[in-house]
């Protein structure tokens, strides 16, 4: 059989994973290192019966994409740090209304416009926390380009299954990243759709828990003539003051996403076995320290690596069995220690938290890592 | 015979939070009966919002409807009828809505000219939050933000919406509902980003800090400034000072439309879009 090699930037797959998926919609506003992502949805969307636009800024994007869904079109945007931060009010809509869509931020140094051009991963905690109130979070970290075409698919499965906003994070050498890679059969990839409703129009609720945490949604113009609102709502989706109310509707959101970690929860154990140290990483950090890894073995030393392709929702219990098993956990970032920040409150003095936080738009060395992997055997 | 109408609405829904008296309703009227004159399907049809009393009305009409963040209706609006070409989108906003958070997407709506239609009701005022002046409170006027009198200069909203490229552009007061409908049902007909001004009425926040608290005297201040657009053609312009010029400011006919939109593209935007697809979409 002939296999599907071909060369791909990270921003193609992106793009290419979406339209696999069954995206058809794109909104979008340019920005480095972002917009090469825009750019291929504009060329290939229209072959696909699929529309594109360029709005005005990331606000308008970021609504554009979430009235696309509630059409009934998949819907993509893609930015970077200023414009994940301009995206961050209706985001927290999709989260409130329930809106399957996915961003890709690929970030950049930051704050403000910070680092355009250069390799970061400064937006971990925003895409946790960035928009105002709670809400469940899905975020993905992809390291190498099969995992961008792998987990761009999955980033919209889970948009679709849990009716959230799934959040794509790549950093910026993944996206600009090119390689030859085979891509999987088409024929064989598992593509999900909002469930829709059984029931006849009067009979439906747009937040019907009838159905379970994740009600069926229907989508505009098909007969269901229903409200949707940002404000707190009942099931019909009118808005409700209803503190009982409010409160069930807040749990089962979180509940959404938490009561299925074990489905969503995703990272690589590296040479973890025996290891008496751990290199906590994700995204392009972790394949330095992959290296790292790799040449303190021939060293005989004792390291392993847990890499993160989900870094949101953490796999907590697999953090809590590391702090009491090994002597130190390594934390690479290009931020200032955004995701140590967390594992340091799982470790509560049990084990080690020793950081390593580059932000000057320059990878970590593979050779950075090692010193320090040598410093704490 | 009477207009029916509560097959638009939900009627459970009602009694609405507006004020006894507030203008809103006078142009949801309206809104319906233009409906109702272009024969549009309740299903075919999206109204979305943003934030603030106007931004109230989807809420009430029995059709999918969106209600969305402050100022940000029209991006949905786009994403939706980008999504779905051949449906009827209207969009409802304030005229802090439309034009100050709002006002980036707004003059881009109509630059852009995607065929919805969007109803500014202009009550001067942030009804909503408790009466703060808007791009739309006129010199020397009180605002819970403006107490010692307005500085801040006003938009014309239909000027802006004209030179920023909508093809039809038409203002009216809540004064004359039935010339609203007339604007309105223009609007749905016109092939193309529409915008329709109803000058509305806010006795609760703008009437009570400028001596006409009650709807009535709100509604007679804003009839004694209306100047029909034909007659402030010849007036000078310290006699339009803080006038409602009403009329339609461009219409298909327009004469002024020849010259103004000379960059103007050939075809709707969805259109243009449905062309790209046919020639690149793959066999
Ligand atoms: C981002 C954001 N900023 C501010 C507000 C508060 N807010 C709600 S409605 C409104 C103004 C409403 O005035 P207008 O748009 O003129 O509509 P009206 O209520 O007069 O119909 C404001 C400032 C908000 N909801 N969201
Ligand atoms: S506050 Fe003003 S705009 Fe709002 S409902 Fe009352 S009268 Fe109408």
């Amino acid at each position: 059989m002939k296999k599907n090699i071909k060369f791909y930037s990270g921003a193609e797959l992106v793009a290419k994973a979406a339209i696999d998926a069954g995206c058809r919609f794109f909104g979008g506003y340019p920005i480095t290192p972002s917009s090469e992502i825009a750019e291929h949805m504009a060329k290939e969307l229209p072959k696909v019966g699929g529309t594109f636009i360029q709005m005005e800024d990331e606000i308008a994007a970021m609504g554009s994409v979430i009235g696309a869904s509630l059409a009934g079109k998949k819907s993509l945007t893609a930015t970077s740090g200023p414009g994940f931060s301009l995206k961050q009010e209706n985001l927290g809509y999709a989260y409130m209304a329930e809106v399957p869509v996915v961003i890709c931020n690929v970030m950049r140094g930051g704050p403000s416009t910070g680092l355009p051009t250069a390799l970061a991963q400064a937006d971990i905690m925003q895409a946790k926390w960035g928009t105002h109130g709670d809400h469940p979070v899905i975020a993905l970290t992809p390291a190498y380009l099969e995992e961008v075409y792998e987990l761009t698919i999955k980033a919209f499965n889970y948009s679709e299954i849990y009716r959230i906003p799934v959040i794509l994070l790549l950093d910026e050498l993944i996206a600009h990243l090119s390689t030859a890679i085979e891509l999987p059969d088409k024929d064989l990839l598992v593509i999900k759709d909002r469930r829709k409703p059984t029931v006849t129009p009067d009979k439906y609720f747009p937040y019907d828990t009838a159905y379970g945490d994740v009600p069926p949604m229907a989508n505009f113009f098909e007969g269901y003539r229903y409200h949707v609102t940002g404000l707190s709502h009942n099931k019909t989706g009118f808005p409700t003051t209803d503190p009982d109310l409010v409160q069930a509707d807040q749990e089962r959101h979180l509940r959404k996403v938490n009561a299925n970690k074990g489905k969503i929860i995703d990272f690589e154990s590296y040479k973890m076995k025996d290891a008496d140290i751990v290199v906590f990483a994700y995204g392009s950090t972790s394949r330095a320290a992959r290296v790292a890894i790799d040449n303190a073995r021939k060293l005989d030393i004792k390291v392993g690596m847990v890499r993160l392709r989900v870094i949101w929702p953490l796999p907590e219990a697999e953090i809590l069995k590391l702090c009491s098993k090994v002597k130190a956990i390594i934390v690479p970032e290009m931020n200032m220690g955004q995701l140590s920040n967390v594992i340091e409150k799982y470790a509560a003095d049990r084990t080690k938290i020793v950081r390593i936080n580059h932000v000057g738009g320059v990878p970590i060395h593979p050779s950075n890592i090692l010193d320090v992997i040598k410093e704490v055997r | 015979m009477a207009f029916d109408y509560e097959k638009y609405l939900r009627m459970d829904k009602i009694p609405h939070l507006w004020c006894p008296g507030c203008g809103i309703g006078v142009v949801l009227k309206a809104m319906l009966r233009a409906m109702e004159n272009v024969n549009w399907e309740r299903n075919d049809t999206a109204f979305v919002s943003g934030i603030g009393c106007t931004s109230r009305a989807p809420g009430y009409i029995d059709c999918n409807t969106l209600h969305t963040t402050h100022g940000r209706g029209l991006t949905f609006a786009t994403g939706i009828k980008m999504a779905q070409p051949d449906k009827n989108l209207v969009i409802f906003s304030g005229d802090g809505d439309a034009t100050a958070i709002g006002g980036n997407h707004f003059i881009h709506a109509c630059r852009r000219n995607i065929d919805m239609t969007l109803i500014v009701v202009n009550n001067n005022i942030y009804g909503m939050t408790g009466g703060q002046h808007s791009p739309t409170t006129p010199i020397g006027f009180k605002a819970s933000t403006t107490i010692y009198g307005n500085v801040d200069p006003s938009f014309d909203i239909c000027l802006l919406a004209r030179a920023a490229g909508a093809t039809y552009v038409a203002r009216s007061t809540v004064n004359k509902g039935r010339t609203l409908e007339q604007y309105i049902q223009r609007g749905f007909e016109n092939k193309g980003f529409s915008v329709i001004e109803a000058v509305s009425n806010c006795h609760t926040q703008f009437g009570r800090k400028n001596n006409m608290s009650d709807p009535i005297s709100s509604r007679k201040w804003i009839e004694d400034r209306e100047i029909p657009l034909a007659k402030a053609r010849d007036m000078k312009a310290e006699d339009l000072k803080n006038m409602v010029i009403t009329g339609e400011f461009i219409t298909e006919k327009s004469d002024l439309e020849r010259w103004e939109n000379y960059n103007r593209a050939e075809k709707e935007y969805t259109e243009a879009y449905s062309d790209i697809i046919k020639k690149v979409k793959k066999k």
